[in-house]
């Protein structure tokens, strides 16, 4: 894993650029008449390197979608691909061994560790892989999510806004093919809200990180370089480099539909 | 309210129930108690009430009231004559004799003799004839009462066993050598099941007196009054022709004299089994304690929310408090009829180590039902009324917050100092209790009970503050082998300490007491062996085949006569009062027993042992001390024939008051044998010619094989069997209290259960960043281990502690301090193990739980 450099290299499994692709996906919970289908077919491939934001209102399928593409569900119709690895026919230790190597995740209310540091949850990923976090890249890391002199803190000990910086170390730690957040902002007051927006941002601009985020904020969605629109389970609209307006607009547009 | 909590406790079953195991096991081991020596109770007051019910006066031997650390020196025999005079008194429809001997062995195909186990082995000596069956508490199963000099009557029990049947042979030993009689008979005890391990052999009253050497005599005349004499009536008249010389008892008074001399000893073994049950109790305190307050930190939001919709503070204490009741009352019921099947279990250990009592019909008394019931409830109320109070201190807006935490207690701010102070005055209670001199023991017992209850408390409470740098060391091994799992599960031991605390406690105590009387075992084996090693130097000791019942003297002369023995040298002992006071009388050979016993003379030589005649005595110094006896001075013996004489002190030496082998007081054997018309020796002490060896041995084995009840053993092996015997019990003792450890990996399995749950979207973030689900189980295993491990920690040391306070108490009698590091170890490895066993079923389900799922979980 450590000579692993460029993260661009590493998703090359995928022939079209794309790390992460989902064929056909469909999804039901519950069975009979309290079925309900939160995805129905929905294809698409996360672009390498990409910020790609997915927006919807509640119950449109997004955190289904997110839940889907992570690994962290099974579809009951279609298959994901992660960095060219078919899941669905893998068991439950692989499944954890693909997303300890190619999956981050950032959630909406941080989930950190209470009792280790800032540092040790941020190389956990690392830890229970049985590695150690590359220094150099490690102290970068630290350095960029503006975390230097809290390395020894204890999340009891640190605001909202520096967990969550925290959470997205974690995230990137180990240099995933892909990184999921789910609402990041969610939970945050609108400037540190900002300012997150911002590191995830440079995460992609600095190291070429693919990030998806699942967000109803339009703000967070406009940092996207790609924006999804789901509405009942499937794909409705898809915008690329939009402003915030241009998001508002078409949340109305769909909405009004 | 009630039905809030009612509602509550339903939804939550399988917690319940875990929780409630705490105090089940404890109420059973009570109930248990009561039930099975309530039963052995009733059994010893049927043999009595049966022995005496058709006798309205009974006629014994004075009894001298003798007794010496337990041995009761039984009434002597009267002269025949007595029932001649019975029979002539008026008002007396009809009177028989009999013989009684607790000491008649019977004896096996293979030549050895059927071990009691401590339980007598009785000889009668009774008149069959039909006149006299009212008298005769055995009854016939199988073919006729015995009739002159070749015929026995055996028990059913032995019978079975030995699979013998009428017209088989069977060898009986009581003062002589073994000799064959006839089986015609076999007979039961009254309608008891069981006499325990006790034997009995039936004679004719000629025949038990030949055997018993009570020529012309007897040891009890029973008396039945004609009609319209009331039985007092009878005792009067009697004792008016008897005179001075017998007791004249009525039946019932002599039943019940009997059975109470019995009675104190199921009452020890009641109190012995209660004080687990309470150890047990104790330690279900502090599951009740820790998984009521685990719970109720869990549900701060919903008491929270009931506050905001109107319940006063007294309401829910009252929902937490309903909570703790139902789960007390239901335990406790669940553990009296647990107690019943703990009961029979309690009854097969004691089979198991030999100590087989008598049993009849299952008895189960209210009292057992009452106090069951009560004390399980009770214990369990007090343990959840500090998580009680807890609960009402939540304030109504912590329903509306994010990870809202329970308020600290009231007293949070002083459990440090509280802690210390508890420790000190547990510490300073327990000194007194066992170094001060002069106080009384029933309040040494209160002080000592206290002192120990008190130390748990307070070194509980302490103990979290010891969590952290505890947890660093225990954690060792889980941060070496463990991996990641391994240091987060050291990080979360440490993340409650109060509660990793009080989890580790419950195991603590348990671990504590095993190590306490670990040490102190090993200490009573080295004691016991230096003990020996220092008193005798014979090459060979014969005992009886148990070790410390006395064995008739004959066996001494029949060794005399050996060939192969140098020196053979006999230990006369029975009870006796010296000055006024129970003790133990030993008779001495002055011309040999310094070859085989080494006297460290304090005063005096082994020169005064060939010249203390029919009034010189030597005695060991602590008793000199304690009667206030200089050489020169002179004692009373009373024996229980009431044979009544002085003795001048020619000696004093060191007795090794850890085990003395001689008595209070050691006489001539000359003036043994002038008092006692039986005697009967201790030990008889050997030397045998050149280097002792398997083949001298075995010859002298050989030449006691007409004695079957004696046992030859070398010095060390004589060492070996009482280590053997000190092993034993050391057994009943850890399985009495691996009860309060059981009880504590419940509270283990319940913190676990409890933690995996409130961790829920821990694990499921853990489980989303990578964590397999074997590195799941991993942590939470480990996270058990050192939990355990810490219970170990802090248990150690602590009956290390208690053992050398209690040494410390009895230095006087020169008990040593050993620690048996091998057995410690195994506490550790035990410990380990409960860990790694509480950590099962929680760390299967954390490792179940679904990714998803538990990160949405709130």
């Amino acid at each position: 894993m450590a000579d692993i450099v460029n993260l661009a290299d590493r998703a090359g499994a995928a022939p079209d650029g794309t790390v992460v692709e989902a064929h056909e996906l469909a999804r039901v919970y519950g069975e009979g008449d309290t079925a309900v289908q939160a995805l129905r077919g929905v294809t698409l491939g996360v672009e390498r390197a990409k910020l790609t934001a997915v927006m919807g209102p509640s119950g449109s399928g997004k955190s289904t979608l997110m839940h889907l593409l992570a690994a962290l569900d099974e579809p009951t119709e279609g298959y994901v691909t992660i960095a060219g690895t078919r899941l669905g026919e893998l068991n439950d230790t692989q499944v954890t061994k693909l997303r300890r190597q190619h999956i981050g995740f950032i959630f909406q209310f941080f989930n950190l560790l209470p009792m280790l540091t800032a540092e040790e949850n941020i190389a956990l990923p690392l830890t229970l892989a049985g590695t150690k976090p590359e220094s150099s890249f490690f102290d970068d890391l630290l350095g960029k999510v503006g975390l230097q002199d809290r390395r020894k803190h204890r999340p009891s000990e640190l605001s909202g806004g520096q967990q969550q910086r925290v959470a997205i170390a974690r995230a990137l730690v180990s240099r995933p093919s892909v990184v999921f957040a789910d609402e990041p902002t969610g939970n945050l007051d609108s400037k540190t809200g900002a300012e997150i927006l911002e590191l995830l941002r440079g995460s992609v601009q600095d190291y070429g990180q693919t990030l998806v985020m699942v967000t109803h904020d339009a703000r967070a969605a406009a940092t996207a370089d790609r924006i999804l629109f789901l509405a009942d389970g499937l794909i409705v609209k898809e915008l690329r480099g939009a402003d915030e307006h241009q998001v508002l607009a078409a949340v109305e547009e769909i909405a009004l539909r | 309210m009630i039905r809030v909590a009612l509602r509550g406790l339903a939804g939550r079953k399988f917690r319940t129930v875990l929780t409630a195991i705490a105090i089940v096991l404890g109420v059973a081991m009570m109930s248990g108690a009561y039930v099975l020596t309530d039963t052995i109770d009733r059994a010893f007051d049927a043999i009595f009430v049966e022995s005496y019910a058709d006798t309205d006066a009974v006629v014994t031997g004075k009894d001298a009231g003798i007794s010496f650390e337990g041995e009761t020196a039984p009434p002597g025999p009267i002269p025949e004559g007595v029932l001649e005079q019975v029979r002539g008194v008026s008002g007396v429809e009809v009177a028989a004799g009999t013989v009684t001997d607790f000491q008649t062995k019977l004896i096996k195909a293979d030549g050895e003799s059927i071990d009691t186990g401590g339980a007598p082995s009785f000889a009668f000596g009774v008149e069959t004839a039909p006149e006299y069956d009212r008298f005769n508490p055995l009854n016939l199963v199988e073919g006729r009462w015995p009739s002159g000099g070749q015929e026995v009557a055996i028990d059913e029990r032995v019978a079975d066993e030995e699979n013998l049947a009428p017209g088989d042979r069977i060898g009986v030993a009581a003062l002589g050598p073994a000799r064959q009689y006839e089986i015609v008979g076999i007979a039961t005890y009254g309608d008891l099941s069981s006499l325990g391990s006790a034997t009995f052999a039936i004679f004719d009253i000629p025949t038990a007196q030949a055997l018993l050497d009570k020529r012309g005599e007897l040891d009890a005349v029973q008396a039945a009054a004609e009609a319209g004499v009331a039985p007092e009536e009878l005792v009067r008249r009697i004792r008016a022709e008897v005179g001075a010389s017998a007791t004249v008892r009525s039946g019932s008074a002599q039943a019940t004299e009997e059975s109470d001399e019995v009675a104190t000893f199921t009452t020890i073994i009641r109190y012995f089994l209660l004080t687990f049950a309470g150890i047990a109790l104790f330690v279900g305190a502090f599951v009740i304690f820790n998984t009521l307050s685990i719970t109720v930190a869990q549900r701060t939001r919903e008491f929270a929310t009931l506050r905001t919709i109107g319940a006063s503070r007294r309401q829910v204490l009252g929902s937490v408090i309903v909570e703790a009741l139902v789960i007390g009352l239901l335990a406790s019921v669940i553990g009296l009829f647990a107690g019943l099947g703990l009961a029979v279990g309690l009854n097969e250990l004691f089979v198991a180590l030999n100590l087989d009592l008598p049993q009849t019909d299952t008895v189960f008394a209210t009292r057992t039902i009452i106090v069951s019931l009560l004390i399980g409830t009770l214990v369990t109320l007090v343990a959840g009324l500090s998580p009680a109070l807890r609960a009402t201190r939540v304030p109504p807006i912590a329903a509306v917050r994010e990870g809202a935490k329970l308020p600290r207690s009231a007293l949070a701010r002083f459990a440090p100092s509280i802690a210390v102070v508890t420790v000190v005055i547990a510490v300073l209670a327990l000194s007194y209790a066992l170094l001060a001199d002069g106080v009384a023991t029933g309040t040494r017992f209160i002080l000592l009970g206290v002192g120990v209850l008190a130390l748990f408390v307070g070194v509980a409470l302490l103990s979290s503050r010891l969590v952290v740098p505890l947890a660093r060391i225990v954690g060792m091994p889980a941060r070496r082998i463990g991996g990641a799992a391994g240091k987060l599960a050291e990080g979360n031991a440490m993340r409650d300490p109060g509660r990793t605390a009080s989890t580790a406690a419950a195991l603590m105590i348990g671990i504590a007491l095993v190590t306490f009387v670990g040490v102190l075992a090993e200490g009573l084996r080295v004691s016991n062996s230096d003990a020996i090693e220092q008193q005798i130097q014979a090459d060979l000791v014969v005992t009886s085949q148990d070790g410390y019942t006395e064995f008739p003297a004959a066996v001494g002369d029949e060794a005399a006569g050996l060939d192969g023995t140098e020196v053979v040298s006999n230990v006369r002992q029975d009870v006796a009062e010296v000055n006024g006071k129970g003790a133990n009388l030993t008779g001495l050979d002055g011309s040999s027993i310094n070859a085989v016993y080494d006297f460290r003379w304090t005063e005096g030589s082994d020169e005064v042992l060939a010249g203390m005649g029919d009034d010189g005595a030597v005695v060991p110094d602590d008793v000199a001390d304690d009667k206030e006896l200089a050489v020169g001075d002179s004692f009373t013996v009373l024996t229980a024939d009431n044979e009544r004489r002085e003795f001048v002190v020619r000696g004093i030496y060191d007795g090794s008051p850890f085990y003395p082998l001689l008595g209070t007081a050691s006489i001539s054997q000359s003036a043994f044998d002038g008092l006692y018309e039986r005697p009967r020796n201790r030990f008889t002490l050997i030397n045998v010619p050149g280097a002792p060896g398997a083949a001298q041995k075995t010859s002298v084995e050989r030449g006691l094989e007409s004695f079957p009840d004696t046992r030859v053993l070398t010095r060390q092996e004589w060492i070996d069997k009482e280590d053997e015997e000190i092993s034993q019990f050391l057994l009943l003792l850890y399985v009495l209290l691996a009860l309060s450890v059981v009880v504590s990996l419940f509270g283990m399995v319940n913190t676990l259960a409890l933690t995996v749950f409130e961790r829920t979207r821990e694990l499921g973030m853990l489980r989303a960043v990578g964590m397999t689900r074997r590195q799941v189980r991993r942590m939470v295993r480990h996270e058990s281990v050192i939990t355990a491990l810490i219970g170990a920690a802090l248990g150690l040391p602590l009956g290390i502690f208690l053992a050398l306070l209690v040494t410390q108490a009895l230095s006087e009698y020169d008990l040593q301090f050993a620690i048996p590091s091998g057995a410690l170890i195994t506490f550790v490895i035990v410990s380990v193990m409960a860990g790694i066993v509480a950590a099962i079923l929680p760390a299967r389900r954390a490792a179940r739980l679904r990714v998803l799922e538990a990160l949405q979980y709130e």
